[in-house]
């Protein structure tokens, strides 16, 4: 750290030859200049600490046979090279058939629910957009689910799926009679559309604060000129509203996907360990791969193919997305 | 001026004190000492109605042990859903208490891991001698031909547990002994408009516990005598099928308990909805969800014919929980001594009378309040009719393969899905695939 704090020093000193001023004045100006890195250094220890070490290790964990028998002294644990990789991927074999599986199930759900967070989202901003009695009211209700802490969402959300006294079934088959007989929201196949209706109620809200705020920025006259050339709802929010909110809605995705690809608390908190086949979401099943078998080298391996996938996924997303925005520019 | 070089000093420092804490840690890894002799860490498995009633239970029995020793004991209560990835972690980080409790059905994988002290024949003299426990509870300490890895400390065992009332009201006059019975009497409680029989479908500790009994009582096991998985066996699978066949054929216990995984059934039988419950060592859980004792009769599991027994008359498994001590304990001596004190005579009784459990201590299983009718069942069981899980390395994963195959056939059976001989094989098969690659 010392060694740090001395080249920035030196440094400093060298890149202003000119200065003719006196020693200590110097020297004063030469401190104020390595003040800011000087106090970037704990952001920086930080950081390196609390995100990139844990990552490193993580990634040496990918290429060891971590099971129990090293978990004490697991710097022991012998080097696997690609061993741990090449199972998660070898889909002829149950391990990597399961981690395909549930990771075609995690595209589908994350394409949908972050399809229909948007689709909420933008569609409650669009309305709550002119100004009308009480929607400040409305706009702080629709924030609800989202600055709720999810395990208490969650697990109410749980007790409403409940197949013999949940609400869901209540309403549902008691009141509506819309089923036939109560349905299971919480294991077999409509486990999945549980997952997403509580994915979409925590997202939605959020799509919902963003697209509110970009569309502040659309000039009202853009509006007002649309209607005198008599365009309609349709054509202004098709023609206007759209393409003005590109540039949030390229983020907004962006971000959506990631948390949804990622999300570990919901699925966690509905399902427990074992989720069912249908909503086995690929946090979990990486966390099931790792501290269920306890082999731990295979649940790294799977975590760093993941985050590839993410890097590469964010990559083309924005290279497409920017382009795009160029092309549409010039 | 001097305000900014406080600052830069300030940073520098922090960012110091930052690289060198994060050198810190993990530095412990060593067999043991007895570094700090006046203090230990105890982590408790959460045995009561709640975590608060396990403190009020323990509590002035650790202050009695710091009044003989001298030694202060910081108790943690650890709920199940956390306490085997808590332990996984302490292993890893070397960082954990003195002494821990432990699932006796862990106590092979954790063995593995080499993190608990290995109770060898000189460790076992200072709490007073093997001879101490009994057989049966000293049977799920670790893999066999090991130094056992943890020393017993509640024993429980697995009972029928019925309401008189339902079961007076739809005209029987006694437990069901064998399934079949069991089978017929639930469906005469049915048909007065009551549930038969409640079980945890999406629990699947609690799913393992069941067919691995009922798998003893098909003659099969589900590994061999040499610790390889073998799922698949005509006995396992007429076991597992047999189990979901309570839901899918014999329809005794309700759909409903397809999705139960927070004691459910236990909540359904102490309010009166369910005629029977299956579950070890209920007594203390019913009395605090406020079902009186003179409501419910306690008898043992049901077998396929005759009476209890060894062998294919097993109706139990040997449930319990050990006391382990942690490899990296800074306090060996006291480790030891803490856990003669908690295995001794007089905390045995005090400690499974609060639990209603069973002393794994011989000498402390003569207390008269051990032989009253609901618990002399399980001390019964115990004694006579109850068996180890397996105590391989891979048992924790064999409980959440199997289990987890379980819960998926109840899933089935719920959503009115065919459970045949083949689907269920076809579940167990890819169990099988999921465990280790040996």
């Amino acid at each position: 750290m010392t060694t740090t704090v001395e080249t920035g020093k030196s440094a400093v000193s060298h890149s202003s030859p000119g200065a003719a001023a006196p020693g200590p004045r110097r020297t004063g100006r030469l401190r104020r200049g390595s003040l800011p890195y000087l106090l970037l250094l704990p952001a920086l220890a930080l950081e390196l600490l609390v995100h990139l070490v844990p990552m490193v290790i993580g990634i040496t964990m990918s290429f060891k046979e971590l099971t129990q028998f090293y978990l004490r002294d697991w710097g022991a644990a012998p080097w696997s090279g690609i061993g741990n990789y090449r199972v998660s991927v070898d889909f002829d074999a149950p391990v990597g058939r399961a981690l395909l599986h549930s990771f075609l199930v995690t595209c589908g759900f994350t394409v949908l629910s972050v399809g229909l967070c948007w689709l909420i989202g933008t569609a409650a901003a669009i309305c709550m957009q002119d100004a009308f009695r009480g929607r400040g009211l409305l706009r702080a209700l629709f924030l609800v689910p989202y600055a709720l802490p999810v395990y208490a969402a969650v697990i109410t959300w749980v007790f409403m799926f409940q197949h013999d006294n949940g609400l869901v079934n209540h309403v549902l088959h008691d009141q509506l009679h819309l089923t036939g007989k109560p349905s299971f929201w919480l294991i077999g196949d409509n486990s999945f559309v549980a997952l997403l209706v509580v994915s979409v109620w925590k997202g939605w809200p959020f799509a919902f604060l963003i697209v509110m705020a970009g569309l502040q920025t659309i000039p009202r006259e853009l509006y007002e000129a649309a209607a005198l050339d008599g365009a309609g709802v349709w054509q202004q929010i098709r023609r206007i509203t759209l393409p003005s909110l590109r540039s949030v809605n390229q983020v907004l995705v962006l971000v959506l996907f990631l948390w949804t690809f990622n999300d570990f608390n919901t699925p966690y908190v509905m399902f427990g360990k074992a989720a069912p086949e249908a909503a086995d979401l690929i946090s979990v099943h990486i966390y099931q791969a790792s501290f269920v078998t306890w082999n731990f080298g295979t649940g790294s391996a799977m975590s760093v193919l993941l985050l590839l996938f993410l890097l590469v996924v964010t990559g083309v997303y924005l290279a497409l997305t920017s382009r795009g925005r160029r092309a549409a520019d010039a | 001026m001097r305000s900014t070089r406080a600052a830069a000093v300030g940073a520098a420092t922090l960012s110091l004190a930052l690289a060198v804490s994060a050198c810190g840690g993990g530095t412990s890894t060593g067999g043991g000492s007895d570094a700090s002799p006046k203090t230990l860490t105890y982590w408790a498995s959460n045995q009561g109605a709640s975590i608060a009633v396990d403190k009020q239970v323990l509590q002035p029995e650790l202050e009695k042990f710091q009044r003989q020793t001298g030694i202060k004991v910081k108790l943690e209560v650890v709920p199940w859903s956390d306490l085997l990835n808590r332990i996984l972690t302490a292993a890893t980080s070397g960082q954990g208490p003195d002494v821990l409790n432990i699932g006796n059905t862990w106590s092979a994988s954790l063995q593995a891991t080499g993190a608990l002290l290995p109770w060898d024949a000189k460790n076992f003299a200072r709490i007073g001698g093997k001879d101490r426990f009994a057989a049966s509870a000293l049977a799920s300490t670790g893999a066999p031909g090991k130094d056992p890895a943890a020393v017993p400390l509640y024993s429980m065992a697995y009972a029928l547990y019925y309401n008189k009332k339902i079961f007076a009201d739809a005209g029987l006059t006694r437990p069901p002994a064998t399934w079949a019975e069991l089978v017929a009497d639930g469906r005469k409680i049915r048909q007065r408009g009551k549930q038969a029989l409640g079980a945890e479908g999406s629990n699947p500790s609690e799913n393992i516990h069941h067919v691995f009994v009922l798998a003893k009582q098909h003659g099969a096991d589900f590994f061999t005598p040499d610790g390889r998985p073998d799922f698949t066996n005509d006995g396992a699978v007429a076991a597992v099928k047999q189990y979901v066949d309570l839901m899918a054929k014999d329809k005794v216990v309700p759909p409903g308990n397809a999705e139960y995984a927070q004691n459910q059934s236990v909540s359904d039988f102490a309010k009166g909805r369910t005629a029977m419950l299956l579950w070890q060592s209920a007594a203390a859980n019913l009395k605090s969800q406020g079902m009186k004792e003179s409501d419910y009769g306690v008898a043992p599991v049901p077998v396929q014919s005759g009476s209890p027994g060894t062998g294919t008359q097993v109706n139990s498994m040997a449930a319990g929980i050990n006391i382990a001590v942690f490899k990296n304990t800074h306090n060996l001596d006291g480790a030891t001594r803490f856990v003669k004190f908690m295995t001794g005579d007089a905390e045995q009784k005090i400690l499974n009378k609060a639990y209603s459990s069973i002393p794994p201590v011989t000498s402390a299983q003569s207390d008269p309040a051990f032989a009253a009718p609901a618990t002399a069942v399980l001390r019964d069981t115990l004694a006579r009719s109850a068996a180890a899980l397996p105590q391989v390395v891979d048992e924790s994963q064999f409980e959440t393969a199997v289990g987890t195959a379980v819960k998926e056939l109840f899933a089935d059976a719920a959503a009115g899905r065919a459970v045949t001989t083949a689907s269920v094989k076809a579940r167990l098969q890819k169990a099988q695939q999921q465990m280790p690659a040996k």
